[in-house]
């Protein structure tokens, strides 16, 4: 009732003062335009999400459960782990000494190093994985090098670990960067000049003020390294229960016309995917928290 | 704010850690991105011009980029369009939800490429749900150039919301009411005041979205149907011919494609800087 009322008193444009919802659309409006954004949303963003558990679950929970059972199955949950493992702990320690870096520091140089970071973002996954095969691959580099030392670093866990690094590299940095950079350093200069020496001040009072945008990172990390596709398909050379990823298993899956089983390991992913945005909602809203107090 | 106070120029080097953090960042940028990245560069080197074009410039490779070029084209296009809207509907209204929805838009950033792919094909097959209404109408989307354009408008949406929503945000609601008390209806305040706006923005996240479609790999592969000259994307290319052994053909394709994202990028970065600059006006 008393938008309805508002918005009579607002009907004159020429009334003295500004009308107070002239910011605000008309009714129709709002509901034309609700209903185009849900909708456009549920065709593009829902009906594929269900898709993926209604395919899983279509002979039933039996037929579901089965393709965990499958060895190779559970060989792809592990080297996904191992991966992601490896990956996003290294990428978030150099996320941390990059923003340190570019945050605290003054030097020459620094806005093309922050373009640099960035740029894994701006290589398609497949050439992701290309490049490490020009470089580690039998043709490559130290491909021969790599063969007299019986090593393989392509077609084996090594590459794949390496592409996973590649696509997730900018993550951590580009969310605490420009934190650390609104920051300023003024706390730790404070605590320098009290008498704490690096490592304290990084753990003190740096380490706390960055958790949250930190956590971020670390969670949009270790969902693009669970999922990466593109890059280690190129370096994984698809050999079933040894260097099959989630991903890459679910393709081979499908390729099969195993379809049950393909979405039932998608519907895994496809859980990882909903609980990173859980996490990521929250830590966003903890994030606004912290900020407002 | 440009008021000439002299700023005291602190010590350039008080705080620890710049030799440890500038080493190991540096070390591991080279060995992580830039060694593997100039590989690409110096085997395309290695090749002739001729071997280069012939690479290249192949019909079957021309028509995989006049694919990815389109198809990426045309979903950023949807993109603005819709993700305007949405984000429209996110910053200014409240209806019930709204918090679920806001984090959904991120699905495509969080859900692996190769389920998207394989649930986008299962609705768009000619028995799937959505497919099976529009097989009658006589439009085919799984296999065919369309699916393709369906996989990059579901990746790129986000890129566009998110880039919006911000601007959104910082709107300030009295240049409304201003356009408002001029005596400018509603319609006359969005697109001659609000739109202009936001313009700046729509352009970043449409080359936002288009740069990240034409790389897309995992999403275009299953509903593509993958037929020669027809629904290849460039990506895919590359693929094929490093499982035939044709790494410098591989790899010359691979540089025609990092030389145009690496101007996109930098397109980008400009744009951004003319939106910040635009907006503190």
């Amino acid at each position: 009732m008393a938008a309805v009322f508002a918005r009579a008193l607002a009907t004159s444009p020429h009334a003295a003062g500004p009308a107070p919802r002239a910011t605000q659309d008309p009714a129709w409006v709002r509901w034309t335009l609700t209903a185009v954004a849900l909708l456009f949303l549920l065709f593009f963003l829902v009906l594929p999400l269900a898709a993926v558990f209604t395919e899983a679950l279509r002979r039933g929970l039996g037929a579901y459960f089965a393709a965990f059972r499958d060895p190779a199955a559970l060989a792809s949950i592990k080297l996904t782990l191992i991966a992601a493992g490896i990956a996003v702990p290294a990428n978030l320690v150099f996320g941390v000494a990059a923003a340190w870096l570019i945050a605290k520091f003054k030097f020459r140089g620094k806005s093309v190093l922050t373009t640099l970071i960035d740029l894994p973002f701006a290589v398609s996954p497949v050439i992701s994985g290309l490049i490490y095969v020009l470089v580690f691959g039998l043709q490559g580099w130290w491909g021969e090098w790599l063969l007299a030392h019986n090593l393989t670093v392509i077609f084996a866990v090594p590459g794949i670990v390496l592409a996973t690094m590649f696509v997730t590299f900018p993550f951590v940095a580009r969310e605490l960067i420009p934190l650390m950079q609104a920051q300023g350093a003024d706390e730790e200069y404070a605590a320098i000049t009290l008498g704490a020496n690096g490592w304290q001040t990084f753990w003190r009072v740096t380490l706390p003020n960055i958790k949250w945008g930190l956590l971020y990172g670390v969670i949009l990390c270790n969902a693009r390294a669970m999922g990466e596709f593109g890059a280690v398909s190129v370096v994984s050379g698809h050999i079933r229960g040894e260097t099959n990823t989630m991903p890459l298993h679910v393709e081979i899956l499908y390729n099969e016309y195993n379809f049950v089983a393909a979405f039932a390991v998608a519907s895994l992913l496809a859980l990882l995917a909903i609980v990173t945005l859980v996490l990521k909602a929250l830590v966003e809203w903890r994030h606004a928290q912290s900020r407002t107090l | 704010m440009s008021l000439a106070v002299p700023v005291p120029q602190s010590p350039r080097r008080v705080l620890p850690g710049f030799g440890l953090s500038l080493g190991f960042t540096l070390a591991y940028l080279g060995l992580i991105v830039l060694i593997p990245l100039a590989a690409a560069f110096l085997k395309t080197a290695g090749m002739s011009w001729d071997e280069f074009t012939a690479a290249v410039a192949a019909p079957r490779v021309l028509a995989s980029y006049r694919l990815s070029f389109f198809a990426s084209f045309a979903a950023g296009l949807v993109n603005i369009f819709f993700g305007l809207i949405v984000a429209w509907v996110l910053v200014r209204y409240a209806f019930p939800g709204r918090r679920i929805v806001d984090a959904l838009v991120d699905l495509p950033f969080a859900l692996p490429t190769a389920v998207a792919g394989i649930a986008l094909t299962a609705i768009y097959a000619k028995n799937g749900w959505v497919g099976q209404w529009l097989e009658p109408l006589g439009i085919k989307v799984a296999f065919t150039e369309i699916g393709v354009f369906v996989a990059l408008t579901f990746i790129g949406l986000p890129f566009v919301v998110r880039t919006l929503q911000p601007v959104l945000l910082e709107l300030e609601p009295e240049i409304e009411e201003a356009a408002a008390s001029l005596g400018a209806n509603r319609w006359e305040t969005i697109t001659r005041v609000i739109l202009p706006e936001l313009f700046p923005a729509m352009l970043t996240g449409f080359a936002l979205a288009f740069a990240r479609a034409l790389g897309e790999y995992g999403s275009v592969v299953f509903i593509s149907g993958n037929m020669p000259m027809r629904t290849e994307i460039t990506p895919l290319l590359i693929i094929t011919k490093l499982e035939q052994y044709d790494y410098r053909g591989a790899t010359a394709i691979a540089v025609v494609m990092l030389v145009t994202s690496f101007l996109l990028l930098l397109l980008i970065n400009l744009l951004q800087k003319w939106s910040r600059r635009y907006h503190r006006i």
